[in-house]
């Protein structure tokens, strides 16, 4: 095989999604954090006294939490010299016509509109802090779909989201959380009434175009009884020489025999900390699914966890982390049996490469009197270089002897047998060591909806150009 | 005259040992070959040496494909060029399905200029129905089910399965040479037949085939034109159908004794 020095593994990227616009925004914020721009934050948005405290509580905790010690190195973090609001336009837009140029056509060259029109019921898209575009499908609004903007939803629905913002994820939680919830911006605000069943996806997009600034989406999913709704977000960032900070916050309620999908294709440029808090509950017989593709960012530290908190409740995280040069993904998962008769499913599949370091870091937790619980775990990791790093944390957590618990862990490479059986068929290698590692990630991917399984395996294609065995 | 395969006193070695001591060879279009010996003779060495495998270097001598040196060739390009091999325990590669791979390597095969920088060719190749049909059709002669192109390539298949996969890529990819390592398959009578139908039903004005073997059971199956002993990493003796009876009767000591190193 070749020792040829290798290229950039994200050289692609830099075309395709690196851009950025000229800046125009109607705001921005003086670069740092304190209690003035957490005030002027919310004023701006006019928003009810109770956010403006719930900030302010969570801006204290954050001051008083230690950064992260574990996972990915944060240190180089300076809060201080972070953008923590921009406000890309004067009001959210229901027609792209009526979106800035500047900013639709950065999201049509995203493809954006295009798979509205194509395979999507609701399409939000955020640009910095705020959403400039939201839409869903008029069936869906009748049959009383909530699909709004966080801030829309606090401004429309006050007591919904009172009842539920910051239940499954409070601000003390972690440094990170309490940071989002001082300073939070954007993000969706969905609720699914019982019994209805949203059969095409809704999606956000997230894209950050100023340098230096902070993104910090708060999402929050309910879905009533015997729902369904399938939720996916995608973003993007231009590469600058500096680095930015994402750090959102997903909750979700998933009520009794309710279903909810939360796919991610997370594809930030390499110079994005991603540091995010998603969290599910699930009640009696709920099935929650996280399908948590990370390709992007500089590091990310992402555990998408399941609360199943009833019998019969079920949770299911499939991830895939991809990382290249200088990348770190900590990725991983928790799942929390609660109640009895309860299960759950982790599949993680990692791939580093260029001296990048991927990982699973997972944690099954059964509390005491949880019987009768199943849980598998299977990570699996694919190193395709001899620089870079897989690391395999599976914590287990069991505090009831009647449950059924499994778990594998693999580490490969890819082999040099396989690379010859498919270059004796006439595959180019670089082609053919794309396609093992398709063929790797294919147990999550198949989970896709079709256009986003074709786009993940695209995105791997890109990962793997310019890489010679 | 020059075959379309021309071998020339090739040395081989692996880990720094000398595996292939001076080994010649002619193949032409249209002619089925034999390869046999004994174990560790250095049968499989060729066979992998003749498709570029990385870790068998060659250290003096030459391999000409059409009249061209194809030692500085990579892998793909040699099978891109005509060449394929049949392996005898196929790697199996989870997550990628039989009939994508397959695709792949047809829509390689059909754009030889492809390749040349590191990349797929730029156009799309063989339209999906069409190859679907195509596959369709091989596999309806293989006897082999429809569901097979959406199994994964070679996981969990069995024997004959894989067998049959390696004849079925043949049919498809259409090589102008073909190298068939079946060193151990005659411990298993049905792989035998497997592959010995494909061979018969493939070969043809436009094939060459090299059969290589440890026993000379597949040979009950196969008429080949010439039969090639080898030992010590050297084509020792080289005959008709006769001489595998010889072999029969005899085993494979009486052929240094007798012929000795030429």
């Amino acid at each position: 095989m070749s020792t040829e020095p290798q290229t950039d593994i994200r050289d692609g990227y830099a075309e395709k999604y690196g851009f950025h616009d000229t800046e125009q925004h109607v705001f921005k914020s003086r670069k740092g954090l304190d209690e003035a721009i957490v005030r002027e934050i919310s004023q701006m948005k006019g928003e009810p006294e109770w956010m403006l405290d719930y900030r302010l509580k969570a801006l204290e905790i954050f001051g008083k939490k230690p950064m992260p010690t574990w996972g990915g190195d944060v240190g180089a973090i300076d809060f201080q010299d972070i953008y923590y609001y921009v406000k890309p336009t004067k009001e959210e837009f229901k027609s792209w016509e009526d979106v800035p140029e500047d900013m639709k056509r950065t999201f049509d060259k995203l493809g954006i509109p295009e798979a509205e029109q194509k395979f999507l019921s609701g399409v939000g898209a955020q640009y910095d802090s705020e959403v400039v575009y939201h839409k869903i499908q008029e069936k869906l609004e009748k049959q009383g779909v909530i699909f709004l903007s966080m801030d829309h939803g606090l401004q429309q629905y006050p007591e919904l989201v009172k009842q539920y913002f910051g239940t499954v994820i409070p601000s003390s939680d972690n440094k990170f959380a309490a940071l989002n919830s001082s300073v939070w911006s954007g993000g969706s605000f969905i609720y699914v009434p019982k019994g209805v069943h949203v059969d095409v996806p809704l999606q956000a997009y997230f894209r950050i175009n100023t340098k230096d600034m902070g993104q910090f989406e708060r999402t929050l999913i309910i879905v009533d009884e015997d729902a369904y709704v399938h939720y996916v977000e995608g973003c993007t960032a231009p590469i600058y020489s500096s680095d930015s900070l994402h750090s959102a916050v997903v909750e979700i309620v998933v009520k009794k025999g309710g279903r909810c999908r939360y796919t991610t294709i997370q594809n930030w440029s390499n110079n994005v900390y991603n540091l995010v808090t998603k969290r599910a509950v699930a009640y009696a017989n709920a099935t929650m699914e996280w399908v948590d593709g990370n390709l992007g960012s500089k590091l990310t530290m992402k555990y998408p966890a399941i609360y199943m908190m009833e019998p019969g409740a079920h949770g299911e995280v499939l991830s895939i982390a991809f990382a290249g040069k200088g990348q770190h993904q900590d990725a991983g998962a928790k799942a929390v049996h609660c109640a009895p008769n309860t299960s759950s499913k982790i599949i993680s599949k990692s791939i580093s490469k260029d001296g990048g370091r991927a990982g699973y870091r997972g944690l099954v937790k059964v509390m005491k009197g949880a019987e009768n619980c199943r849980s598998t775990v299977n990570c699996d990791a694919l190193i395709l270089d001899e620089h870079s790093r897989s690391d395999t944390y599976p914590y287990m957590e069991i505090e009831e002897d009647n449950v059924t618990i499994g778990h594998e862990a693999t580490v490969s490479k890819i082999g040099d047998e396989q690379l010859f059986y498919l270059t004796a068929r006439g595959i180019p290698e670089e082609e053919a060591a794309a396609m093992i590692v398709s063929g790797f990630i294919e147990p999550v991917v198949k989970e896709l909806p079709m256009e986003y399984a074709v786009e993940m395996n695209r995105l791997i294609q890109l990962q793997m150009e310019g890489s010679v065995g | 005259m020059n075959g379309d395969l021309m071998v020339k006193d090739l040395h081989v070695s692996v880990e720094g040992k000398e595996i292939l001591k001076g080994l010649s060879l002619e193949v032409k279009k249209g002619e089925v070959h034999a390869i046999m010996g004994p174990n560790g003779s250095g049968k499989s060495t060729f066979a992998n040496t003749l498709m570029g495998h990385p870790k068998y270097e060659v250290t003096s001598g030459d391999i000409l494909f059409k009249g061209e040196s194809i030692l500085e060739m990579e892998t793909d390009e040699r099978a891109r060029a005509g060449l394929f091999m049949a392996f005898q325990y196929p790697v199996a590669i989870p997550g990628l399905t039989f009939g994508s791979f397959l695709r792949a390597a047809l829509n390689a095969r059909i754009a030889p200029s492809a390749g040349e920088d590191g990349k797929m060719p730029t156009k799309k190749g063989i339209p999906p129905k069409e190859f679907r049909d195509l596959m369709k059709k091989h596999m309806a002669a293989l006897k082999m089910d429809e569901k097979f192109a959406t199994r994964y390539l070679n996981d969990g298949f069995s024997g004959g399965e894989k067998k049959r996969a390696e004849i079925l890529q043949m049919a498809i990819l259409k090589p102008e040479i073909a190298i068939m390592d079946e060193t151990d398959s005659g411990l298993d009578i049905d792989a035998l037949k497997i592959v010995s139908e494909g061979v018969n039903t493939l070969s043809g004005p436009d094939l060459g085939v090299i059969v290589i073997t440890h026993y000379n059971r597949i040979l009950n199956y196969i008429k080949p034109h010439k039969i090639h002993v080898m030992k010590d990493g050297r084509i020792q003796a080289t005959g008709g159908p006769e001489l595998a009876l010889e072999l029969e009767s005899r085993g494979y000591d009486w052929v240094r004794e007798e012929v000795g190193t030429r």
